[in-house]
């Protein structure tokens, strides 16, 4: 082993360490927020820097191996850095940086450092640990620990504030990840049963000896539990009904990676444990093709900017399962390319949601309109990801799409031929979901606005909360679309600006919840600078009013995903490596054995 | 070596049972349920290890003898992880709690205006939609959702859904 291999061994260990000690600082540092972002910041560069180098090793190199503790390799836990894993690493923590970004932007922004949001930051880098030990891990066991890292860390997120539609979406959603889990854990304990070994690499040589009907057996729970986590049809239920709830950058951070680490698991177990099963490949084709058209339709019957895009989501996890079903390199590439675009992709468009949010006072349709006149900029913003999504020609979406039809017509089964055409349909279908949003929320005259009754009874109280200080001029001007009638103002904006849209309080989604200790921790004088400054600042223009560190870490993703247009080319060429390596196999079994070699001649 | 015939009828037994509980309305009930399954999970790991012996120190039994410590290491794993979940589920209950006294599950608003959309008729639909999508009143108060659409706002709301 040269010396320049050991020293990326060493770094491969990082992606997932670093964020680790970073949680146990930054949770120090709880009383420091200037500090604990510092912190968070570094660490997230730090480490996207790590799989940049990660990832050109691998290119170059082949898979990059390393034993934790320096055990012999069927014994400790390795963690293998191929073309995919480095990859998906590059991708879900260059985006998981720029949500940071745009979450620390949304807190200055809102101004609550005085709110106790201390276990935001801490939480969001060990849900970083855990993806990326998710995509490093070599071996079964500590693939099901990277999950829960990042699982636990999500729970905590999601329910961030404790609102009383975060606790209900938090409570389906941590009992679905449970039975996941624990379906993970069976196929896991029947994986050691059947092969006496959880080291990926080993099972795929060992897998080869059981009796198919076992191996199915063991293929069927596995998918089961991955699919659960990857949202793929018949098991998606779980997802529209509790991301739309939590803050736009935790959805944003969910939509982007925690599917995919499903995704990925999929295409590993595929490629590598489980190659050539007929049965499974008629599940899959099936699934995906399920998955692509209920998604879709779920977005459009939606009102709900957010819900529409949780829906997309789902939808489009159906391509990267129609590409791995496929099992050819081809569609694996397909696969791989889509999964990229579509973290990116996905990402964006929920922070998007949180700057519609900040200048319309509401994510649904039926409330927002003419956005595009208060704010181009902002409607730039959505438009490029929007369409980008819907696979509109120079965009990295129809470049994956274009791949993945491509890999449907070269298989030529009927299966395939009827997926290729549902993938065009969903596309199609997307675009539809995501024009729509366009055409109410952007393009219609504010003053087309549906005129809303009088505030409920409820929302009085609310809005006494916290709104003295807010004189109903003010109110006139909230909103940011000029024009608008006013009562629509009677519903929303009345509860808002007295609820600013922190991320610890982020009571956006409930009304106010007095009762919560957060709110009462508020120093009693704080409301001026809690209230919504998104809504109330007077004089500015609307575009000005975006509040800059969010746009500008929004546009730094949407610059993302043009780039990933731009990159096509490489990316590709890489995608296509990485899949000739998973379809092949052989790099990866030999380069983990190989360091089995390395490890007794050094001893 | 004996097949652990009854560690296996356990694993099926708590299966089970856990899934029972686990479909139940009531939270308490659902957090029993996912202990149940976990520890159903737990010792279908130890089987999976294969037959009991001699504790795996070394030194202490043959090799040949010892059971297996792999799985017991996974296990050990996988109970610190089911409390660490169990622990976070139950602070999630008990905030459902306070807030609404209630152990059941409160319905989806979501849910609740597709059911009442499909009562009434599709007339009210955007109307709904508009209540209860994700940052609305829906869930500060069940029952507000329940006053009844306005004519006048369903119906303009109806229009703007059919600008495109």
């Amino acid at each position: 082993m040269n010396p320049g291999s050991s020293l990326l061994a060493t770094l491969i260990p990082l992606p997932a360490l670093l964020p680790l000690l970073g949680a146990g600082l930054t949770l120090v540092l709880s009383r420091r927020p200037m500090l604990q972002r510092a912190v968070s910041v570094a660490v997230l560069s730090v480490v996207v820097v790590i799989a940049a180098l990660l990832l050109v090793a691998a290119v170059e190199s082949g898979p990059v191996v390393v034993t934790v503790g320096s055990w012999p390799v069927p014994l400790g836990i390795t963690l293998v850095v191929d073309p995919l894993s480095a990859l998906m690493l590059l991708t879900s923590m260059t985006v998981t940086l720029a949500v940071l970004v745009y979450a620390i932007g949304q807190g200055v922004y809102d101004r609550d450092e005085d709110t106790p949001i201390t276990i935001f930051h801490p939480t969001y880098l060990v849900l970083a640990a855990g993806v990326a030990n998710a995509f490093l891990s070599g071996d079964l066991f500590n693939l099901y620990v990277g999950f829960e890292v990042l699982l636990m860390a999500s729970y905590v997120l999601l329910t961030l504030g404790g609102s009383r539609s975060r606790v209900r979406a938090g409570i389906i959603y941590v009992v679905v990840n449970v039975v996941s889990s624990l379906v993970f854990l069976v196929g896991i304990a029947l994986v050691y049963a059947a092969v006496g070994t959880l080291n990926l690499a080993q099972i795929s040589t060992r897998m080869e000896q059981v009796p198919p009907g076992t191996a199915l057996a063991i293929h069927l729970v596995l998918l089961t539990a991955f699919g659960i986590k990857a949202a793929v049809f018949p098991l998606s239920a779980w997802l529209p009904d509790s991301y739309p709830t939590a803050a736009a950058p935790v959805t944003a951070v969910f939509a982007g990676l925690l599917t995919k680490v499903g995704v990925y698991s999929i295409i590993r177990t595929e490629t590598l444990l489980f190659p050539d099963s007929e049965v499974t490949r008629t599940v899959l084709l099936v699934a995906a093709g399920l998955t692509m058209l209920v998604g879709a339709l779920g977005a459009i019957a939606q009102a709900d900017i957010k819900r529409i895009l949780s829906f997309t989501l789902v939808s489009h996890i159906g391509y990267m399962i129609f590409g791995i079903a496929l099992a050819t390199p081809l569609g694996v590439a397909g696969a791989v390319f889509y999964v990229v675009h579509h973290i990116t992709v996905q990402a964006t468009l929920f922070c998007v949601v949180g700057l519609i949010e900040g200048v319309g006072g509401s994510t649904s349709v039926t409330r927002l309109g003419g956005l595009a006149k208060a704010s181009p900029l902002l409607a730039v913003l959505w438009f490029i990801p929007a369409v980008n999504l819907g696979g509109i020609p120079p965009l990295s979406g129809f470049i994956g799409k274009l791949a993945l039809v491509q890999a449907g017509v070269v298989d030529g089964s009927a299966l395939a031929w009827t997926l290729v055409v549902v993938s065009v349909l969903t596309s199609l279908l997307t675009l539809y979901a995501v024009t729509k949003v366009w055409v109410l929320a952007f393009w219609r005259p504010a003053d087309q606005i549906p005129v809303s009754e009088e505030p409920d009874q409820d929302e009085d109280e609310e809005a006494d909360e916290g709104d003295e200080d807010v004189p109903d001029g003010r109110e006139r001007t909230t909103g940011g679309l000029p024009g608008a009638p006013t009562p629509r103002s009677g519903v929303l904006t009345q509860v808002r600006p007295g609820t600013a849209r922190t991320i610890a309080r982020a009571e956006a989604n409930s009304g106010a919840e007095v009762d919560w200790p957060v709110a009462r921790l508020a120093p009693a004088d704080s409301t001026p600078a809690l209230s919504g400054r998104f809504l109330g600042a007077a004089g500015d223009t609307v575009s000005s009013r975006l509040p800059r560190v969010m746009t500008a870490a929004t546009a730094a993703l949407v610059v993302l995903g043009l780039s990933l247009t731009v990159a096509a080319g490489p990316l590709y060429a890489v995608a296509d490596q990485a899949s000739d390596d998973l379809v092949a196999r052989t790099p990866y079994i030999q380069a983990v054995f190989a360091q089995a070699v390395d490890d007794r001649v050094a001893r | 070596m004996s097949s652990p015939i009854v560690l296996l009828a356990l694993v099926g037994v708590l299966y089970t049972a856990g899934v029972y509980l686990l479909l139940e309305r009531s939270l308490t009930r659902v957090l029993l349920g996912v202990l149940v399954l976990g520890n159903a999970t737990n010792v279908l790991v130890i089987v999976a290890g294969g037959p009991t012996g001699a504790a795996p120190l070394v030194g202490r039994a043959p090799e040949e003898t010892m059971s297996d410590a792999l799985v017991q290491a996974l296990v050990l794993t996988a109970i610190v992880i089911t409390l660490g979940v169990s622990a976070f589920l139950l602070a999630l209950i008990h905030r459902a709690w306070t807030l609404d006294r209630e152990d059941d599950l409160t319905e989806d608003a979501e849910d609740r205006s597709v059911r009442r959309r499909l009562a009434r008729g599709e007339q009210e639909d955007e109307e709904e939609l508009d209540t209860t999508g994700c940052e609305t009143v829906g869930d500060t108060d069940p029952e507000d959702t329940e006053t009844g659409p306005d004519p006048v706002r369903a119906a303009a709301g109806a229009t703007g859904e059919d600008a495109p």
